[in-house]
């Protein structure tokens, strides 16, 4: 069985105004397994971001193979890519990116106006998402704005948000570090439950080794190679 | 998908409603603006055209060509080659030409009635086509009638000013007998009032008999008689004869070719055509000019013995005039017009930057380049489009306003909200264009993570 991602030797270089390359990822290889709940961990600056982007098919690499689900995807279109971010990906932010003045239902609704050859009438997609947020503990807040909702809560509707459009995947960019404690817990055991309970694959980016406990595995990043793995404990 | 976009649009414009509305400012003034302007234009020059149709716009003048005799020259109208036939037959076979009546020329007269004596300002003679030429209807009473006219009946039509000084207030002209030159004449209608024309004169001090009566009865051996011609191949017996006018029903063909008449001539001093349409006139002039070119005899290549005037150069200098103060106007509008869509494009600019992380997170769940383009010109267009609404009404509502409160016509013009609505539309696709291109073109990365 193939697995769900798989890097060769991806490297990413950046060219800066003037003729400078900075090269951040040199040569990174690893594997992320179906179902799996991986925590992509590195210190600012080590190039996870940026592995991150282009696992997510936000960013394409510039040189090496980039297999999802057994396809080749490292060469696509801006579209193609696009195309692929609405049917399969997921993305939570740290700083949540909600839509301002707009309910959280509305939040949760947004990412099916891209979601292209999918027809779904409105009244399955809007149960769908209260179904979603009920989930995730937000009932009776629907037609909150982000405004009126706490930190813990508005990430609950932004994980709500990427998991409408079911996707194979989900990426969370340092989901916690907009958040205290105590939520942070909320949100990692939110996560650990997605994980088990639906099955969702999950890549965590984060630069604190408190994400990784929960996490079934710890990829480290090192100045934009792959540090040796370590199973968490 | 096109209706998901316009609701997206409205929610995003619907979030800051108060800097939609004042976006929408510049576009909903600019409509107002051209709509209050095209609808004042229209009326104004609607009323324009009214008042010179009025003072005959339609009107052609046909005269004798003048005449020379041993090399000098009489002056215009001289001669005397116009008949009352030429009239018959330019109804009758110019389609162009709506209706035509003989003129004699009158002279002096002086009117008395009672105590009072007036001397008319104007002594006009005609058919009874003459109110319908003219344009002319009726106070009191009505036009004298063609048998009238064919039995040279004392029969006149007065304009109001005659009226004022020959009656007392309130007394009733039309019935009453008046006399011009010591023949007594009956009224039969009074003109309705029409102020004066264009040389200031007033239209009013009028008194219409029929050409016949006029030829006979007023200015026997007037106008037409003194002229005496070198060119006119009729005889001198036929032009002065009182047996000339017809006094009795006429002959038909039998009872013409019964009696071995010479064929008989009813000279005027002219002929007043009305063409059906302003438009027209040039046809109509052409017609004319051939009928009466056959009808006269006149070889090709000869010099016509007839001249024709019209007022087509009066009504295009002054349809001109106004046509040219509301493009001025409408240029106006126009660059208000503009100004607002600068206004639209600033916002949008604005609006760009500042959703620059919504952007970077509808790229993020899968939006195109081409999404974030479409959303982004629905937004303007709808801004632009509802600011056109707003206006059309607000400039209606104006010129509303401006016709009931300073009385200036005013006419509903439809091309002038389509042209609006179609302006306000290109100028949302025009001046929203370049931000939704610049919002297309973000790095999601980037966008994403915008400060």
């Amino acid at each position: 069985m193939p697995a769900l991602l798989e890097l060769e030797d991806l490297v990413k270089t950046y060219h800066l105004s003037g003729g400078i390359d900075v090269p951040v990822l040199k040569g990174v290889s690893l594997r992320v397994e179906k179902g799996d709940l991986v925590a992509l961990m590195g210190a600012s600056g080590s190039g996870k971001s940026t592995l991150m982007n282009i696992l997510g098919f936000l960013d394409t690499p510039t040189s090496g193979t980039y297999r999802f689900d057994g396809r080749d995807v490292s060469r696509l279109s801006e579209d193609e890519r696009a195309d692929v971010r609405a049917a399969r990906i997921g993305f939570v932010f740290q700083s949540f990116n909600l839509l301002a003045r707009t309910s959280a239902l509305q939040n949760v609704l947004m990412p099916l106006e891209y979601h292209r050859g999918v027809r779904r009438r409105r009244s399955e997609e809007r149960d769908r998402a209260v179904r979603l947020l009920e989930m995730l503990g937000l009932e009776g807040r629907l037609d909150h704005t982000p405004a009126q909702l706490s930190g813990g809560q508005q990430q609950r509707v932004a994980i709500a948000r990427s998991l409408i459009n079911q996707p194979d995947i989900l990426f969370a960019d340092e989901p916690t570090g907009n958040l205290d404690s105590v939520t942070t817990v909320e949100i990692l055991r939110m996560f650990q439950r997605l994980n088990t309970e639906q099955g969702i694959t999950i890549v965590l980016v984060t630069h604190d080794a408190e994400v990784c406990d929960y996490a079934k595995r710890t990829i480290h990043i090192r100045d934009g190679l792959v540090a040796p793995d370590m199973p968490s404990s | 998908m096109i209706p998901q976009v316009i609701q997206t649009a409205f929610i995003a414009l619907g979030r800051n409603v108060t800097r939609t509305l004042l976006t929408m400012l510049g576009i909903i003034i600019g409509i107002a603006a051209v709509i209050t302007m095209m609808e004042i234009g229209n009326g104004a020059s609607r009323q324009i055209s009214a008042s010179i149709s009025n003072m005959g716009s339609n009107m052609l003048l046909i005269f004798p060509r003048a005449l020379s005799t041993a090399g000098v020259s009489v002056g215009s109208g001289t001669g005397i080659t116009l008949t009352s036939s030429d009239c018959d037959a330019i109804v009758r076979e110019c389609p162009s030409v709506r209706a035509a009546t003989p003129v004699v020329r009158g002279t002096s007269v002086q009117a008395i009635h009672g105590s009072f004596n007036w001397s008319p300002g104007r002594v006009d003679s005609g058919s009874e086509a003459y109110f319908d030429v003219n344009e002319w209807s009726f106070e009191d009473g009505e036009g004298f009638s063609a048998r009238d006219v064919s039995a040279a009946e004392t029969v006149c039509v007065v304009g109001e000013t005659i009226v004022e000084n020959l009656f007392e207030k309130g007394e009733s002209a039309v019935g009453a007998r008046i006399r011009l030159n010591n023949v007594p004449f009956t009224i039969v209608g009074v003109l309705s009032p029409k102020g004066a024309n264009l040389m200031g004169m007033d239209q009013n001090d009028l008194i219409v008999v029929p050409w016949t009566t006029m030829r006979n009865r007023l200015s026997r051996g007037g106008g037409l008689a003194k002229t005496s011609s070198g060119t006119s191949s009729y005889k001198r017996g036929d032009l002065y004869s009182l047996s000339s006018v017809s006094l009795y029903p006429e002959r038909d063909t039998t009872q013409t070719s019964n009696y071995l008449m010479p064929i008989r001539f009813y000279n005027v001093n002219s002929i007043m055509c009305s063409a059906v349409s302003p438009e027209r006139i040039s046809t109509a002039i052409e017609e004319i000019t051939d009928l009466l070119r056959a009808r006269h005899r006149i070889q090709e290549g000869g010099e016509s013995d007839f001249e024709i005037r019209d007022m087509s150069e009066l009504l295009s200098i002054l349809t001109s005039t106004s046509t040219l103060m509301t493009s001025l106007l409408l240029i106006v509008a126009l660059i208000s017009l503009i100004v607002g869509g600068v206004g639209i494009m600033n916002i949008m600019l604005v609006s760009v930057t500042e959703r620059t992380r919504e952007i970077g997170l509808r790229m993020a769940v899968g939006a195109r380049g081409r999404d974030i383009l479409t959303q982004f010109l629905v937004e303007s267009l709808l801004l632009c489009l509802v600011g056109g609404f707003i206006g059309v009404a607000f400039g209606r509502g104006v010129s509303m306003l401006i016709s009931h409160v300073k009385h200036w016509p005013v006419s509903p013009s439809w091309e002038a909200i389509l042209l609006s609505v179609a302006v306000s539309a290109a100028i949302g696709i025009g001046f929203g264009f370049y931000p939704a291109w610049r919002a297309s073109r973000l790095n999601p990365i980037d966008a994403l993570h915008y400060e």
